[in-house]
């Protein structure tokens, strides 16, 4: 079998990647010629922990989105003799290298790494949005009018918070638990949490504005229905995308896990907001309190729940790669990384490279979120 | 002080018994009482002998009075055959009484793990020293560690050194256990062979640094930063007051100043981090524990939830609700020891 050389797999990988090249050029190109009419975004490309985090962002987005197109091989496919091969190996029969070298089951680390990015980057933002809309929807009552909605809410964020993260995956997520109606209802909660969140909001902002409210009430519903269908029932209308019901107990456990922390950031930014002077000019003005608190307080807490949820996508990739790493919810040949871990650690005394890849690119991945909270909260402490 | 510890106290129990519930709710499911009887019974075991083996052991009994006798508060009944009348022992590996008896956890019974064929303690006991042992030496070099790079990072703010220790910090946040692991491993194990990358021969008490190093640096590093950035925030935040310029006036040598001013009030807010750290770093170990084949409680954890060990699992989450428990409650009261300016109440 022939192999490439070190520089010939890094030039060969770097030419497989143009497509992300390309994009990262051009977004880096645009974002530096209107870098002062882009605000807080142009200062932080401009930061130094800024550009690498965003860097590193950006390109895991544009390999999941260009994924097709970068692989070599199929991630599931497997060529009997490429098994266990060093990174480089070349396949006679087609004559395409292994760049990343093969792994037990005789798979391209390569292609499988670069559809890892997929599954993450659409698992990990979504599941973080979910917790999101959960944590905010319950997080600023709880901070607005305090006492016994607090006590309740509170203690059951305590609750699950008080619940060790790795005890509650392996109760929530199991085949076992798929045949029971938990995971469907408490997906049925959590999605029907964001659906209500935009109602109010709207309902409370475009009160005096009926077609306005109506147009976008009605464009809530729509948008949420089909979420609802996709995620809940796993019946996309339009068949666009599938939702298999053991990823969906993922994102639930997921967004289990990660609401409790929301919560208590939005209640803390609530409790300190609510007492400055344009809420009680709202109060004055006799707003309702859902308009004040969607309004009002949730806009001027935006800064650090933005970068909350930066560290917090961040987060939940590396609970998603450790749910693949205990074998949990993900489907056994899925190449998401943490099942890539998983599956090559055994033999990691011997055939070190199958388990390295997926290792740098969570890392890699998370990294960069982490820089770009970074970066991003220098920059709005600056001003 | 002391309503506000006999108040926590009610608080940790009334959340105890929610989440045992939960738990409890959750082994408790169809699905899994199958896995159960399958794993107990012969190979191919009909439904019917399935069914038989969860009449006979009492799993078919009503959720509360289950869950009330695991608690002690209804008396455990033995087994008894139907034909004869004559009571049995329910599992005859571990003393459970063959009379009707108040035994649950409120009496110190925490009944018997299915998995290993023993009674509970016996086997979270060994499993908790082996544990407490890398929690131990996880502590050791971690906190130091990180204080140290914390308080150095934080008393130049934005120095070069400042900014290299900082991407050093995030970098380490970003690092879950099981990439480590693996880095180290393919590193120290398989590249240079320094180490062992299995600690299998630790849990049999022949602790080395050869096969201990890569377990205890893999759980360490995740925390790391994150102490480190809290210290450095801390570290800033001091750095910036009142009493630190009037110290500078005063001509004090910088080093004087960061050693005897800053540090002490500086170290307060790390202590309670350090402290809300312990729950989060039980994920770790469980990761640890798993990958580099260490026998303690992650590992048994793992083992009681594959196995739907239903006893042995609910003991597991007594004990780890009970360490997040504590470690609130800890770092609150010695937060308000730590700093005179907070009180409980």
């Amino acid at each position: 079998m022939q192999f490439l050389s070190p520089g010939q797999i890094v030039v060969r990988s770097f030419v497989q990647l143009w497509p992300v090249w390309a994009s990262l050029a051009v977004v880096f190109g645009l974002s530096v010629v209107y870098r002062r009419k882009l605000g807080l975004f142009g200062q932080v490309v401009e930061s130094a922990t800024g550009f690498a985090g965003l860097l590193l962002v950006l390109f895991w987005l544009f390999a999941a989105v260009f994924g097709r197109r970068i692989e070599l091989f199929d991630p599931l496919s497997q060529i009997a003799r490429m098994q266990n091969t060093a990174p480089g190996a070349i396949d006679p029969h087609s004559g395409l290298p292994y760049l990343f070298g093969g792994d037990k089951l005789a798979r391209d680390v390569f292609g499988r790494v670069i559809a890892g990015a997929r599954i993450v980057l659409i698992i990990a933002p979504l599941a973080t949005m979910l917790a999101l809309s959960v944590g905010i929807s319950l997080g600023l009552p709880a901070g607005y009018f305090g006492r016994r909605v607090d006590a309740v809410l509170s203690f059951l964020a305590n609750l699950v918070l008080a619940f060790p993260i790795i005890l509650l995956f392996y109760l929530l997520v199991s085949p076992g638990i798929l045949e029971t109606p938990i995971p469907y209802t408490l997906a049925g909660v959590f999605f029907a949490v964001p659906i209500v969140l935009f109602g109010v909001l709207f309902v409370s902002g475009y009160r005096t504005q009926p077609t306005q409210l109506a147009l976008r009430l009605a464009l809530t519903l729509l948008v949420g229905a089909w979420l609802f269908a996709t995620f809940v029932f796993n019946a996309d209308p339009f068949g666009i995308l599938k939702v298999s019901p053991s990823t969906l107990n993922i994102f639930i456990a997921v967004a289990l896990a990660s609401g409790p922390g929301i919560f208590r950031i939005v209640r803390s930014l609530t409790l300190d907001i609510k007492t400055r002077e344009y809420v009680l000019a709202a109060q004055t003005r006799g707003e309702s309190a859902w308009y004040i608190m969607l309004w009002e307080i949730l806009p001027n807490a935006r800064g650090p729940l933005i970068v909350d949820a930066c560290l917090r996508i961040g987060y939940t990739t590396i609970l998603l790669g450790a749910l693949g790493y205990f074998g949990l919810g993900m489907p056994p040949e899925s190449p998401d990384w943490g099942t890539m871990i998983k599956e090559s650690s055994p033999f990691m005394r011997i055939f070190w490279h199958p388990a390295l890849a997926p290792a740098l690119a969570m890392m890699s991945f998370v990294l960069g979120l982490n820089l770009l909270a970074d970066a991003i909260r220098e920059q709005s402490l600056r001003d | 002080m002391g309503s506000f510890l006999a108040r926590r106290l009610g608080q940790m129990l009334l959340t105890m018994l929610f989440l045992t519930l939960g738990v409890f709710y959750l082994v408790n499911l169809e699905p899994n009482l199958r896995k159960l009887a399958i794993s107990q019974t012969e190979m191919h075991a009909t439904d019917q002998e399935l069914e038989s083996w969860l009449q006979k052991n009492g799993y078919r009994k009503p959720f509360l009075v289950r869950y009330a006798t695991w608690l002690g508060l209804w008396p455990k009944l033995p087994n008894v055959d139907p034909a004869t009348g004559a009571a049995t022992a329910r599992f005859s590996w571990c003393d459970e009484p063959a009379a009707p008896k108040f035994s649950g956890v409120v009496e110190g019974d925490f009944g018997c793990s299915t998995k290993f064929k023993v009674r509970v303690v016996e086997k979270l006991g060994p499993a908790l020293e082996a544990t407490g042992l890398l929690m131990f030496w996880v502590m050791v070099v971690m906190i130091p560690v990180a204080l140290v790079v914390g308080v150095v990072s934080g008393m130049r703010e934005g120095s070069r050194t400042d900014r290299t220790l900082s991407v050093i910090s995030i970098a380490t946040t970003s690092t879950p256990e099981y990439v480590s692991g693996v880095v180290l491993t393919i590193i120290f194990a398989t590249w240079l062979g320094w180490l062992n990358g299995s600690a299998a021969s630790a849990t049999e008490g022949h602790l080395s640094f050869y096969n201990f190093t890569l377990p205890v640096v893999t759980v360490s590093i995740y925390g790391m930063g994150y102490v480190a950035r809290m210290t450095r925030a801390s570290m800033i935040e001091v750095m910036s007051a009142q009493y630190i310029r009037t110290a500078r006036l005063k001509g004090l040598s910088f080093t004087a100043i960061v050693l005897k001013h800053a540090l002490r009030n500086a170290l307060i807010a790390p202590f309670t981090v350090i402290m809300l750290l312990f729950p989060w770093l039980l994920t770790g170990v469980v990761i640890v524990e798993v990958m580099f084949r260490y026998q303690g409680f992650g590992q048994t954890l793992v083992d009681a939830a594959g196995n739907n060990d239903i006893d042995l699992l609910l003991a597991c989450s007594i004990v780890s609700v009970a360490l997040v428990l504590a470690t609130q409650l800890i770092s609150d009261v010695g937060y308000a020891w730590l700093n005179p300016r907070i009180r409980v109440h």
